[in-house]
């Protein structure tokens, strides 16, 4: 038995016909044909595969696609501007936060839900707020000086042309 | 170091630094991978791709009695289901290692006849579909008859157990001795000697990329091309040519954008000889994408020794002699270079300190689990644990301060080049300079008073000192098993721009950038104009990878010398162009001159375009701007630095909370300071990781218990304070740029600091040591028990010279 | 790691979800996910159907009434613990909520999930308990109010029937009380190693009663009645003797994490902390 459903991508709406079963970062990545989605663990932990749904950071491995038919999602792809990257990767970016970068969409994903609640976090609220993310190479600490980075661009009125869609 | 003679110099330097190395330079691969256009292995699909998927043993120890497939053949959009049966001609999993007496068991592809872990696989489906290849892998069914099961590395040894293979009648797969100096002597004239038993745990790399395989075979053109997730595309090509028995000319292998590898990712493994002949079977691409799961099971681990450990003393503190012995747990198979790692952990066993006389033997032993093999540091970690926690015991049993110890037993910076008791000799360093450096970046004497203070206060607060020396530029050839030099080429396009072909593969470490700030300066470019190319053997010379910390020392080293060449090849046409000298041509940015007499300039750019249009070259000059350096090192290269960490246990719950890490490394000249920083943040975490949380659990049966992310705890951007690094700078004399290598640094030193800083914290109570990880519980334990009972006495006092000073009493602070 | 084929219903209201329900033996309600799918990708669960309550409208919300607050089945953990109606009236459950899981599983996972999984180390067990909250039940026959106490019935097993949902919980107001939640982390899952929820009424300087309820500890939360009974009418410093009796009669669990009788150490520690830190909330 399939469904049909339609997902608005990074501002694209995509219908396709799929199992229930089928998981959301399974869509992005077979249907979409995107990339930037990763699957690091299956098990929710990892926050690799984790997108925006409705604006809010979700681990894409945990929800599957006919739960998010009819919702809007974001994907890393779907934060620059053209050339204009996101402040957010520019932060990652200028600060060294990513090596292998796996793990570094989530990263950002949930960057974006954290500045989207909390415009200045100190560095134990950027600590936990990633407590969901996983990273094996960079000790997290240029992450967390990415993140403030970031924060501070966003908070310049300037980088809100280049804001979250 | 030579380099040609004829190379000219670098454009203007300031500070002994180049225009580009020595910058905190961003990235260039970067922009692709924070938009998440970057390919990983899985990111590729292949038009007409198949999915395949491992049914895998459930089972420690059992003989496989049948395989039924038929409902997994049956299954809608399976193409096939094939078990050992079928792939009797893929050849064995490889062990590159060759030593005397090594026990080297067959390794199939797919289990014959018998399983030896759980997670071996034992038969693969291929199917239409991911879904539908992981639903049929499941309805595989295979009757199992269990066998007794080989887990604890002691009873392996002993008369009473399970053969994990029964053709050797042991399962002592290597014993491996390393003796210098008159240790028995050092033992009879020492005033104290100390001893430690210590579990080195086995533990998962996990990089954040599983592994992953592509194939697809053209038979027309007899070619096979393999994507895959690993360190060494070279290696891996030669060896999966042998696998499935195609000449190495029809295999490439490509290692695409690759999400970490921590030494996970330098080996051959059986889905890399099955997933390229499932593409030669079916016809088609075939791909293999790995769970966490099966990451866990049927990736390599890490570590997992068990070590007894003396050091021979005189009271002031002099070291006499050391003995070792360590049990390395093999698992059921040696991978690829299995037994070579505790071979390493024996090399480094004098740490950086002089040691008159030493004894490591080491034996490998066979149990029913994952192989284990390199993960980052592969060998010293373990033997910088064994050393940085005896002498950290020494020094307590002495009633001396760590850090003073250490001071004592270094070698002098004047001594080196240094030969070790181990037989190896350091290129350079500075020990002193650099613990005394981390001394007051710590503010030691202050931490110190607040740790006075705080067990005025009935708490435990510690400080943890460390020391370390690491090996790395692995290696010189002759003391490798698959040699040791990297390739480069290096080729100035018509237009000026610059394409490096390097043997080395990186996977997170940014040599895209750093190889091309060193290509940069050299030619007066700017990074910009040079693209690093990696990871394709059909464009890039044979190379051996990166690990070891080897990839900007030896594949850095390589791309500097076939670049010496170029230049000295500019600079004859240049000199043919300006009649002037070879000799009197420097370069300058995006130029080449005359430095003597009237100063006569081409553009570089010029130049480059005589060398292709070759319409006026001198003769017997070759058109053309390519040049390949295989470099091959003289020896190793020594990084080395001091690690301060202070802690809080909340003796109650057995919690430990990191109150400060600061690190001092010296990996000798540095290119790219902020990347620098970014592998020793790397390494700290997976140190402290170590000593703190992760673990991998057998349990007697067998299995994996702690074998996904629920129960294996990785550590979180919560569990660590910020890390105050700084460093020294000593360079290395064996190679041109002076670099040493700093990949695995970070996770050498900050394991035993962290426990020698929660040992320290909980001295007052006499605990003088605890196994890793020093979770909650385990704390809390050894805190019970030295509340409720004397402390086992594990040192010995040499009975002819009695100490008056007794070893630290148990008191609550 | 990819679950079972299943099949998959989202109806738009109560009553059509009541029925599907009830036409399927075999049929499991999935709210957020983040409870059911990780037990369905490691195929420990492999329900035939799924009815997704996600989109039907009317079942998230917060809503104060004359006895309490009203929490919808749908209430994910963020709303729950960003909550300025619990925060301000009764803070206990918003507290727990903020430990659960990350961002990500707070902005997905749900109350009503949560509860109906009866995980034994979640923190929403131990938080409704202490507060006696009701939770509400629909099934076709109507709706059945459920005392937190009698909820929940085991491992992974509640006083739910197989056609009935979880549609609200109800809690009272907890103004002037000392509460708090207080959780030792499982460092790799985010689960309660133990969890202690406690709230504190006082007369004067002394208890007049106490609410603590406990996870992670047992098959199943529990309210730790020998503390509560040593507290009643004592001052505050009777704290340490009662929260020693946080395991009485209980039957400890043990992992690779933590042992049994680690457990039960830790159980008391974080119960005297938990306990002294609702003394000190109310005093503030």
């Amino acid at each position: 038995m399939t469904r049909n459903v339609a997902i608005t991508v990074n501002g694209t709406e995509r219908r396709a016909s799929v199992e229930p079963r089928l998981l959301l970062v399974h869509f992005l990545r077979e249907n979409a044909g995107l990339t930037g989605t990763h699957i690091g663990c299956e098990t929710s932990l990892c926050g690799a595969c984790t997108v925006l749904m409705d604006g809010r950071a979700v681990k894409s491995c945990t929800v599957l696609a006919v739960q998010a038919d009819g919702r809007q999602v974001t994907t890393v792809e779907g934060l620059a501007s053209g050339d204009q990257l996101h402040p957010i990767q520019e932060g990652f970016w200028e600060e060294h936060g990513l090596q292998c970068g796996f793990c570094t969409p989530g990263m950002i994903m949930c960057s974006h839900d954290l500045l989207g609640h909390n415009s200045n976090p100190s560095d134990g609220e950027i600590r936990e707020a990633l407590n969901g993310n996983i990273c094996r190479c960079t000790g997290y600490q240029n992450i967390v000086a990415a993140v403030k980075n970031a924060a501070r661009k966003m908070s310049k009125p300037i980088a809100a042309r280049a804001g979250a869609r | 170091m030579a380099t040609p003679a004829k190379a000219p110099g670098r454009p203007s330097k300031a500070n002994g630094k180049g225009a580009w190395v020595g910058r905190r330079l961003k990235r260039k691969e970067d922009p692709r991978l924070i938009r998440g256009i970057s390919h990983y292995t899985d990111d590729f699909k292949l038009a007409g791709m198949v999915y395949c998927a491992f049914a895998r043993s459930p089972h420690a120890h059992a003989d496989i009695k049948s395989i039924n497939t038929d409902a997994a053949k049956g299954t809608p959009g399976v193409i096939g289901v094939f078990t050992a049966q079928d792939t009797t001609s893929i050849g064995p999993v490889p062990c590159a290692i060759q030593m005397p007496g090594l026990k080297v068991p067959r390794h199939p592809v797919l289990a014959e006849g018998r399983v030896r872990y759980v997670g071996e696989p034992v038969a693969v489906v291929v199917a239409e579909d991911l879904y539908v290849a992981r639903d049929a892998a499941e309805k595989v069914e295979v009757e199992y008859e269990p066998l007794p099961v080989v887990t604890d590395m002691e009873k392996a040894l002993s008369n009473d157990t399970a053969y994990v293979h029964d053709e050797f009648k042991s399962n002592q797969a290597f014993t491996h001795t390393l003796k210098n100096g008159n240790l028995e002597a050092a033992f009879k004239k020492a005033d104290k000697v100390v001893k430690q038993r210590m579990i080195n745990q086995r533990l998962c790399p996990l990089a954040m990329e599983p592994r992953a395989v592509i194939a697809e075979y053209l038979p027309g053109e007899n070619r096979l091309t393999v994507w895959s997730s690993t360190q060494i595309p070279h290696l891996l090509k030669t060896q999966i040519s042998l696998l499935v028995g195609l000449p190495e000319t029809s295999v490439r292998v490509i290692a695409p954008e690759v999400g970490g590898g921590f030494g996970s990712k330098l080996n051959v493994y059986s889905e890399e000889g099955v997933v390229p002949w499932l593409s030669m079977k079916v016809g088609r691409p075939v791909k293999w994408n790995e769970g966490r799961r099966e990451n866990f099971m049927a990736t390599i681990h890490g570590r997992d020794t068990i070590n007894d450990v003396e050091l021979a003393l005189k009271k002031d503190g002099t070291i006499l002699g050391m003995r070792s012995r360590v049990l390395a747990d093999m698992g059921a198979y040696h991978q690829l270079l299995t037994p070579l790692i505790p071979q390493l952990t024996a090399l480094m066993h004098a740490g950086c300190y002089k040691i008159p006389a030493i004894q490591i033997d080491i034996i490998g032993v066979f149990t029913n689990k994952m192989s284990t093999d390199a993960y980052r540091g592969a060998g010293r970690p373990e033997a910088t644990y064994n050393v940085e926690r005896i002498m950290d015991i020494a020094a307590r049993e002495l009633e001396m301060d760590p850090a003073q110890f250490r001071l004592k037993n270094f070698p002098k910076s004047k001594e080196f080049p240094y030969t070790t008791i181990t037989g190896l000799t350091y290129d350079s360093a500075k020990y002193q300079e650099s613990l005394a450096k981390a001394l007051k970046l710590s503010g030691y004497d202050s931490l110190r008073k607040r740790q006075k203070s705080a067990r005025k206060n009935g708490k435990y607060y510690g400080i943890g000192v460390s020391t370390y020396v690491e090996i790395c530029a692995i290696g010189p050839s002759a003391a490798t098993p698959a040699g040791g030099w990297e390739s480069a080429t290096v080729r100035i396009e018509p237009t000026g721009k610059v394409t490096l072909l390097t043997g080395a593969s990186p996977h997170g470490q940014g040599e895209e950038t750093t190889f091309a700030q060193l290509i940069a300066d050299e030619l007066g470019l700017v990074p910009d104009d040079i693209n690093v190319v990696h990871g394709d053997t059909a464009v890039v010379p044979y190379g051996l990878g990166t690990y070891g910390s080897r990839a900007t020392a030896v594949g850095g080293s390589a791309a500097y010398m076939a670049t010496q060449k170029l230049k000295a090849k500019m600079a004859t046409l240049a000199a043919h162009l300006l009649e002037s000298k070879p000799s009197d041509i420097v370069f300058g940015r995006r130029s080449l001159s005359t430095k003597s007499g009237k100063k006569k300039s081409l553009s570089f750019g010029d130049v480059v375009t005589a060398a292709y249009t070759a319409h006026k070259i001198p003769a017997g000059f070759e058109p053309g701007l390519e040049a390949t350096h295989f470099f091959e090192p003289s020896n190793f290269t020594f990084p080395f630095g001091a690690h301060i960490a202070s802690v809080e246990v909340d003796a109650e719950t057995g919690e430990v909370k990191i109150d400060k890490y600061v690190a001092v490394d010296d990996c000798g000249n540095v290119i790219n300071p902020m990347l620098v920083a970014g592998q020793i943040h790397g390494g700290l975490a997976q140190g402290i990781g170590q000593a703190m949380w992760e673990e991998l659990i057998y349990n007697e049966d067998g299995q994996l218990v702690t074998g996904t992310l629920m129960d294996y705890t990785m550590p979180k951007a919560h569990f660590f304070p910020e890390f105050v690094l700084d460093h020294t700078v000593t360079p290395s004399p064996v190679n041109p740029m002076g670099v040493k290598g700093v990949g695995e640094a970070g996770t050498i030193a900050s394991t035993p600091c962290m426990v020698n800083a929660v040992c320290d914290a909980l001295s007052p109570l006499g605990i003088r040591h605890i196994d890793m990880p020093l979770k909650p519980e385990r704390v809390w334990r050894a805190i019970r028990q030295a509340e409720s009972a004397p402390p086992k006495a594990e040192s010995e006092e040499s009975p002819k010279k009695q100490s008056k000073k007794g070893t630290a009493g148990r008191r609550r602070p | 790691m990819i679950p079972a084929n299943f099949d998959y219903e989202s109806p738009r209201t109560l009553s059509e979800a009541l029925d599907l329900l009830a036409s399927r033996e075999d049929a499991k309600v999935l709210a957020g996910g983040h409870s059911l799918l990780p037990a369905m990708k490691l195929r420990l669960a492999q329900p035939a159907m799924l009815v997704d309550i996600g989109r039907i409208g009317g079942l998230s919300y917060i809503k104060e009434f004359a006895d309490g607050i009203a929490i919808g089945t749908t209430t994910t953990h963020a709303e729950v613990a960003a909550s300025e109606a619990l925060l301000r009236n009764s803070p206990l459950l918003a507290l727990a909520a903020a430990q659960i899981g990350d961002i990500q599983v707070r902005n997905r996972g749900t109350i009503g999930g949560s509860l109906a999984q009866a995980h034994p180390a979640a923190d929403y067990p131990a938080a409704v308990l202490a507060l006696d909250a009701e939770i509400v039940a629909h099934s076709r026959s109507g709706e059945r109010v459920i005392p937190a106490a009698q909820f929940f019935t085991g491992m992974f097993s509640t006083a739910l029937r197989n056609d009935e949902i979880l549609t609200e919980v109800r809690i009272s107001r907890t103004t002037g009380e000392g509460v708090t939640y207080k959780k030792f982390h499982h460092p790799a899952s985010g689960y309660a190693v133990v969890g202690v929820a406690v709230r504190l009424k006082f007369s004067g300087s002394n208890i007049d009663s106490a609410a603590v309820g406990i996870t992670g500890v047992a098959d199943l939360a529990y309210r730790a009645s020998a503390v509560e009974i040593a507290l009643r009418g004592k001052p505050v410093s009777a704290i340490a003797d009662a929260a020693a009796r946080a395991a009485n009669g209980v039957d400890i669990i043990g992992d690779y994490f933590a042992s049994a009788e680690y457990r039960q150490h830790l159980v008391t520690v974080m119960t005297r902390r938990a306990l002294e830190e609702a003394a000190a909330s109310r005093r503030k």
